[in-house]
């Protein structure tokens, strides 16, 4: 220990704590986020994260647009959310200030680089005055540390021009925040000795960091440090998991599960490029990943491979979604298993491309010409978005359908820890290919038939080239029930546009049933899917303890639904359907089962905060009391 | 050394029971005989044999072979097909597209194809008309063309499919004619041999919506006199006794000349295997702007491989790096890729 440590109080222990580091798109906000995040989840601590960015790359420094936030929530027990308000706001300068100061709950604790509040610095984002000399921050407890001198007389010691020092003040506010929550340190130089190539970055990051640690060490600016005991967390071995990571790692499985090559035909697009990434770098496990030329080449790249006899994969957003839809089609018409990720984000159009939304349900079930029904699987949280990837292989190989994926920027960007499952639990998703002819011509003679279904799934064989004997065309062409030759006669195109109804229809018996969470008894329940797990999660926690009685179905099937649903929610008074979107799951349900389900609906490129869910359960609960 | 056994297919074997439901009289049965004719003579086997078409008439072709196949969607068959390709390296992929096919609607995918060089050979087509929606201009079309989309004359200027293919620096590149089995079959021979993705445009007369469009260049009167044969490392001449011939002039332009006029020194001689594809483009555009021109004044046009070099193949390549991770990191185990971000334990 040292001597200065001495001097100051003993940590006070906290429960939990919402950070948020804001800065300009080119500060490095979301790296020191992230690696205290990492630090926190080595410690033991239960996490949630939310990185909040804007979509131009390097915005105006300075400006509001500009600012680049990363906000987590660690705790000492189980959590689900990146937190509803802050209690700690590190504002790198006045445009984060000015963006993020209305999230900081009162009385919460401000960090501000005060280098960085020169008169230009205001008058980028319309402060008149500075707002660390009125009395704006009143209700705040603000510290003001010249981060960006600090940063530069640590680093230029070391012979690191100014300039290049300056670069480095984000590890200083790092610094100053491991220290804070008692972070371990060692942790992270080894981490910034290990990332960095150039000595003089490395030096310099590493001087800056510790230079930030001492700085909240030795001064008076801070009573004491906090810290947050870790969380009771299931006995087992943990990483750190993205929703991005955790599908790529997913079709990774899904490919050794099903024992076929994985193939991922991909455009980069804004936020599902990481998957694409993580991918690329799996080439061991024999993934072949093509970056095709357009959004359309890559879902045809992927369908093609399929009928090689890989596992076809496509990722992208909402409007690489759109383009693929005619693809897509054909792969219904092919019957083809196939999987089409779509990584949610703010829309129509280009819309919000760093911000999330769910608002893809509609073209997801309906965004295609023609009758052409496929199954929707939705991850619900970063590390469901691997057991969601293993699911919608499982469906697509079983069926031979295209499946979509539902994912979305909130839960892709988001990390939490993740008790690593053991790998050879995972189920078996494997099916065999057709090797034999199946079906006796009038002249005795023994042929391959396409279209010959499995009276029980529906699926059609999958023979796929190199199988001798086997050879078969197949076409958007509406085909013949069973040969799979051409065939545009009423009774015929009848009779195949129900079968594929009824092939998807027909998976709500191989899917599980609709459970509910809380309280069966309850007057209100809450029907979710996708990413709003979480702030429903923490809704209903506060809710019931306080004695309130509330129920939740969470959906991971959004087509076909879970065959039970609809006589599960006809036992409740009130069903609250939230979603960020303006009731797309709602309409669904309304329509399918004639119950009067209300729709929660944001659409703000934000996350539900779980106050806002519990303020829509309370008033509804109201409602049905009166 | 025991010789490779051969599985012997006869024409046969590379025909399937469907009717053939192209209009009678139309190219495309000629296109389809060479290739059912040649597939037995490649010592091909049918199950490994895919053909992925687009939509169109050109695109029906797949029905009609005893192979593996895919009907796809409009322009999009180069997709498809680099997906069975890069997926499988194993199988022969052949794709068959038409003018609209391949340079209207799927113009972005054959480019990318050709750029990228994975192992397809791409049939295209060119009759210079949209027959399966019933007669309106293509995109190879000569302006002035009337049809029932351009009822006062096309003003939409053509382009010509092999100067975009060499533009887009495909490695093999090649003009052959529905009406000549045994070109058609020996462009097809050498267009298979090429690694990489091969290109041929088979001019292909549309007898219902644009009859005789190359009758001028293709027929058997004008053929002598019209078609330019080009052979490797030979002098580019034609005509009766090899008479005219091409040159190129100081100002770098493709001229076609008397030989007798400039001596056989003077004239160019073909060389498929150049790096640089300038003098192919230069050759492929020969004629182009007389073809495209609405006077359709029919000009002497190369037919053959204008360009034959051979490039990286982008599955092998891809199939390398595979090898390679494998061989650095060992083969995947999915338990360790779980770990690999960094694990801790909680007790």
């Amino acid at each position: 220990m040292t001597d200065t440590a001495e001097r100051k109080s003993a940590p006070e222990t906290l429960s939990r704590v919402v950070v948020r580091f804001a800065g300009d798109s080119g500060d490095g906000m979301q790296l020191v986020g992230d690696r205290f995040t990492s630090a926190s989840a080595m410690f033991g601590n239960d996490l949630s994260t939310f990185p909040d960015y804007p979509a131009e790359i390097r915005a105006p420094a300075g400006t509001v647009n500009g600012v680049s936030s990363f906000q987590v929530q660690i705790s000492d027990h189980d959590i689900t959310t990146p937190g509803d308000a802050p209690s700690v706001l590190i504002a790198m300068n006045p445009a984060a200030l000015k963006a993020d100061l209305g999230r900081l709950e009162q009385g919460g604790l401000l960090i501000v680089n005060r280098d960085a509040f020169g008169e230009r610095d205001l008058a980028k984002v319309g402060y008149v005055t500075n707002p660390l000399d009125d009395d704006t921050l009143a209700n705040y407890r603000v510290v003001e540390v010249p981060m960006t001198s600090l940063t530069v007389q640590a680093a230029t010691e070391l012979g690191v021009k100014p300039r290049d020092a300056e670069r480095s003040k984000n590890f200083f506010a790092l610094g100053m925040i491991s220290w804070l929550f008692s972070r371990p340190r060692e942790f992270t130089l080894d981490w910034i000795a290990a990332r960095f190539a150039d000595e003089l970055v490395r030096a310099s990051n590493a001087a800056a960091f510790n230079a930030g640690y001492h700085f909240g060490e030795t001064t008076e600016l801070f009573d004491h440090p906090f810290q947050v005991e870790s969380a009771h967390m299931p006995a087992g071995e943990y990483t750190n998991i993205t929703g991005n990571v955790a599908l790529a790692w997913g079709l990774v499985a899904a490919g050794q599960l099903a024992n076929l090559p994985v193939f991922l035909g991909s455009y980069p697009i804004t936020p599902a490029s990481d998957i694409l990434h993580e991918l690329s770098k799996a080439k061991h496990f024999g993934v072949r990943t093509v970056q095709a030329e357009d959004e359309i080449a890559a879902a045809g790249m992927a369908l093609g491979a399929a009928f090689a006899g890989h596992l076809g994969v496509t990722t992208t957003s909402g409007p690489g979604l759109a383009l693929k839809s005619e693809t897509i089609s054909l792969g219904v018409s092919l019957e083809l298993p196939m999987i089409i990720v779509d990584v949610q984000r703010g829309g129509p159009s280009t819309g919000l491309p760093t911000k999330t939304e769910a608002a893809d349900l509609n073209i997801a079930m309906f965004g295609r010409h023609g009758e052409a029904p496929l199954p929707i699987v939705a991850a619900y949280s970063p590390s469901h978005c691997f057991h969601a990837a293993i699911e919608a292989a499982r469906i697509a190989l079983k069926y031979r359908t295209p499946v979509i994926l539902l994912s979305d920027g909130y839960i892709a960007n988001g990390s939490e820890p993740w008790l690593l499952p053991d790998v050879d639990s995972l189920p078996d998703i494997s099916v065999p290919f057709q090797t034999e002819m199946n079906h006796v011509a009038p002249d005795g003679t023994d042929e391959y038939w396409p279209y010959l279904r499995d009276p029980e799934t529906l699926a059609r064989p999958w023979a796929i080239p190199g199988t001798p004997g086997l050879m078969h065309r197949i076409g958007g062409l509406e085909k013949e029930d069973g040969s799979g030759d051409i065939n545009y006669t009423p009774a015929n195109h009848d009779k195949m546009t129900h079968l594929r109804a009824n092939k998807i229809a027909g998976i709500a018996r191989d899917i599980p049933a609709a459970q509910v969470v809380g309280d069966a008894d309850a007057a209100v329940c809450i029907l979710g899917w996708g990413s709003t797990w979480a702030a429903i999660f923490a809704a209903v926690q506060r809710i019931r303890s306080r004695g309130e009685k509330v129920a939740w179905v969470h959906l991971t099937n959004l087509n076909p639904l879970p065959a039970n649903l609809g006589e599960l929610l006809r036992g409740f008074d009130t069903v609250l359907v939230p979603e960020l979107n303006l009731g797309q799951l709602c309409r669904i349900v309304r329509s399918e089962y004639l119950i009067d389900a209300q729709s929660v609906s944001k659409v703000q490129g934000l996350p539900f905060t779980s106050a806002e869910l519990e303020h829509a359960v309370s008033g509804a609960a109201k409602g049905v009391q009166q | 050394m025991t010789d490779t056994v051969v599985s012997v297919t006869t024409k046969k074997d590379w025909s399937t029971d469907q009717e053939v439901r192209w209009c009678p009289g139309c190219g495309d049965y000629g296109i389809l005989l060479a290739v059912q004719t040649l597939m037995p003579e490649l010592g091909l086997k049918p199950e490994n044999t895919v053909f992925v078409s687009g939509i169109g008439c050109s695109s029906r072709f797949p029905y009609y072979m005893e192979t593996y196949g895919i009907h796809g969607i409009h322009g999009r068959a180069p997709a498809i097909a680099t997906g069975v390709a890069v997926a499988r390296p194993d199988l022969d992929v052949w794709v068959v597209t038409g003018d609209g096919d391949a340079l209207s609607i799927g113009g972005n995918h054959l480019i990318h194809a050709l750029r990228r060089n994975v192992n397809l050979t791409i049939l295209l087509f060119n009759n210079r008309i949209y027959g399966l929606t019933k007669g309106q201009y293509s995109p190879t079309s000569e302006l002035g063309k009337v049809t029932k989309s351009t009822p006062m004359g096309s003003i939409d200027h053509p382009f010509s499919p092999l100067a975009l293919a060499l533009g887009a620096e495909a490695g093999f590149v090649a003009r052959t004619h529905d009406l000549d089995r045994k070109h058609m079959m020996e462009t097809l021979r050498a267009a298979h041999a090429h690694r990489g993705t091969s290109f041929v445009e088979i001019l292909q007369n549309c007898n219902v919506f644009n009859e005789g469009a190359y009758d001028e260049l293709t027929g058997r009167k004008a053929r002598g006199e019209m078609m330019i044969d080009l052979r490797h490392g030979e002098s580019i001449v034609f005509g009766e006794n090899g008479h005219a011939g091409v040159v190129m002039g100081a100002d770098g332009h493709l001229r076609i000349v008397e030989v007798a006029d400039v001596g056989l020194e003077a004239i160019l001689k073909h060389d498929a295997h150049r790096a640089d594809p300038s003098l192919a483009f230069a050759l492929a555009r020969l004629s182009a702007d007389d073809l495209a021109a609405s006077s359709q004044r029919w000009t002497p046009t190369p037919f053959g491989v204008f360009r034959d070099v051979d490039r990286p193949e982008y599955g092998a390549m891809l199939g390398a790096q595979l090898a390679r991770a494998s061989a650095k990191m060992g083969r995947g185990d999915l338990a360790g890729l779980l770990r690999s971000a960094g694990t801790w334990q909680i007790t």
